[in-house]
């Protein structure tokens, strides 16, 4: 008799139920803010009212005058497009070099730029602080830009170099037989061929600039803020007022979620890239 | 065009000498193939003349010129992968065009020669399909195609034909002879696989660790092999390599005999080895009869016709052709 595997009453019924459950505990939070920021505020703090409540679209309607949602809102937008930009340039040419002209030391150097997000953010705050405070560049766009690049460095190089091994190393050296250029064959060969990896990792890498709260609460004051800093300097003040601050908090999750959500495929395939051969 | 001069070339990995400093001269027009067991080094001494690897010492020089620090684009050699390395990315046409559009060539120029090249490699039904909706005899064909175009002054194969089946190497072996025919150009073929280069070198140049061990034509090598590795590597099935006794008659360490200079019979005969059959393999045209308890060479093989009546078992006389036998001193050396 062949061996088959049997699907058992807990593979059946009872795994989806679990499945089901465990991720309704991790949306709740989500659920329960968007939820949150359809109530007046006064309703907010009064648990009876948790799903029965008349509900306002006042907190979206005033959220431009009451925190200037849209100034934040682009700043979130320009700093994390120039900082992924600016991740992919020198993140590109890096992870080539590694990937196919590799030295002794290249595990090394990829080691030490992985250690470098082992270090505990609170250790620099202060260098951080006085470096941009002094050099005049304290809540500009430039040192969030620069900030959000060199904490995303790493990961953006381990990603994209784990891509480019993934490219015959033939390939490559075909094109410098055929004639192209280092710029060219980054050009011509590896960017076409590692378009899918080059893409998810600027939609991580996006992501994390987006949700970078430490730094962008540190370095920023009204100039420069992003949304995150919005939410975060707003939550002790406006503690009082939960329907505002859910629905300015909504309002800055949800592009993201809503971007991480249409890439989902992008961004499994990215975490996963190598995993299983 | 197309002269290359390997001198005191030495190639190291770290430690690891896969090279020791080599002399070799390819002279233009020639088909030379570099044949020898696995990790005898014929890949690295082709990667060296292309570019693709830095030479640790010694000169490499192309047409004159000293080419030892010049980059693998400048070097005007088209090389061709066993892996053929297309750009999966790009249509076939794109994958020809590829290296003239690099070297900046007017279009219609490029378009006349992508032409021609599909013609003579039979794609030009396939020009807007991808490398992937390929099967691999054509995608070898591509990669060959992407080569010409360039009018290179020599080609390097590295192994082309392991990767296809073996009605398709046979076919493909043909039309790289006959495009060699046809261009006249310098062709560099590495392969592990004598057959491949006996029946298309002018030259065979045999490595062994990453040492020449003889450089001759097919005929050469099969007639003088001026060693026993060389003896044994050349010609298939293998000379049969005999120590012992039977040498010590010849005054030699080893003697080599190949298969198809032995004779067979069931009677015995004058100074005939004596042994027993073992497997037979009938290829039609010949046997190959494989023959155990003849001193200094277990099991012998010999070739014979392709309706030789043995059996497994039989009892068996061998006389070789006393002419054709190879002497080869205690250092493997060949004796005069």
């Amino acid at each position: 008799m062949a061996i088959v595997a049997q699907e058992t009453k807990f593979g059946r019924y009872v795994r989806p139920v679990l499945a089901w459950v465990i991720a309704l505990i991790f949306f709740f939070p989500i659920f329960w803010l968007v939820l949150t920021s359809f109530k007046t505020d006064a309703d907010a703090v009064k648990p009876e009212f948790l799903f029965f409540f008349t509900p306002t679209l006042d907190n979206y309607l005033n959220m431009t005058e009451n925190y200037d949602y849209w100034r934040f809102a682009s700043n979130s937008v320009v700093t994390s497009v120039l900082a992924t930009a600016l991740a992919l340039f020198v993140g590109i040419p890096s992870a080539y070099a590694m990937a196919f002209n590799p030295t002794k030391r290249t595990k090394d150097v990829l080691m030490w730029m992985l250690s470098t997000k082992m270090l505990p953010a609170a250790a620099v705050l202060y260098p951080m602080t006085f470096l941009a405070k002094g050099l005049g560049i304290y809540d500009t766009h430039f040192i969030v830009i620069l900030v959000l690049t060199l904490v995303n460095l790493p990961i953006v190089i381990w990603m994209l170099f784990t891509y480019f091994k993934e490219i015959p190393k033939d390939i490559i050296e075909a094109g410098q037989m055929d004639g192209v250029s280092t710029w060219g064959e980054i050009k011509e060969i590896l960017i076409p061929l590692a378009w899918g990896g080059i893409a998810s990792t600027a939609l991580l890498c996006f992501i994390f600039c987006w949700n970078e709260a430490y730094w962008t609460v540190r370095l920023t004051t009204t100039d420069a803020a992003t949304l995150s800093a919005l939410i975060e300097g707003n939550r002790a003040p406006e503690g009082l007022f939960f329907g505002r601050l859910s629905a300015v908090s909504a309002a800055a999750v949800g592009p993201i979620v809503v971007l991480g959500w249409f890439c989902q495929k992008q961004l499994v395939q990215g975490l996963t890239f190598g995993a299983v051969k | 065009m197309g002269h290359i001069v390997l001198e005191n070339v030495v190639k190291r990995f770290g430690e690891t000498e896969v090279i020791p400093p080599l002399n070799l001269t390819i002279e233009e027009g020639e088909f030379a193939v570099f044949v020898g067991p696995s990790g005898c080094g014929k890949s690295t001494l082709l990667r060296l003349i292309a570019g693709l690897e830095d030479a640790t010492d010694g000169k490499i020089i192309i047409d004159g010129e000293d080419v030892t620090e010049v980059s693998p684009s400048k070097r005007g050699l088209a090389m061709v992968f066993q892996s053929y390395a297309l750009y999966p990315h790009m249509t076939v046409r794109k994958n020809i065009a590829f290296p003239m559009r690099m070297a900046g060539m007017p279009e219609d120029e490029q378009e006349r020669r992508i032409e021609a090249a599909a013609k003579s490699l039979n794609l030009t039904d396939y020009l807007d399909r991808k490398p992937g909706q390929l099967s691999g005899g054509q995608r070898q064909r591509v990669a060959i195609g992407r080569a010409i175009v360039r009018e290179p002054s020599a080609f390097l194969f590295d192994e082309p034909l392991s990767n296809l089946d073996a009605a398709l190497r046979v076919g493909m072996r043909l039309e790289i002879s006959e495009m060699h025919k046809r261009l006249k150009t310098t062709m560099i073929y590495v392969t592990h696989d004598q057959v491949e280069a006996m029946t298309m070198a002018d030259r065979i140049v045999v490595l062994q660790a990453g040492v020449i061990e003889q450089v001759g034509s097919p005929l050469e090598l099969y007639h003088e092999p001026q060693n026993v590795f060389v003896a044994g590597f050349i010609g298939s099935p293998k000379m049969n390599l005999i120590e012992g006794p039977l040498a010590d008659e010849h005054g030699a360490k080893t003697i080599g005999i190949r298969p198809e200079h032995i004779s067979i019979d069931t009677a015995p005969s004058p100074g005939a080895w004596e042994g027993t059959v073992g497997v037979t393999e009938h290829l039609g045209s010949d046997t190959f009869v494989h023959i155990h308890g003849v001193p200094g060479c277990d099991p012998m093989t010999v070739r014979a016709a392709g309706d030789v009546a043995v059996r497994h078992g039989d009892k068996v006389f061998l006389t070789p052709n006393a002419d054709l036998i190879h002497k080869f001193d205690a250092a493997g050396q060949r004796m005069s």
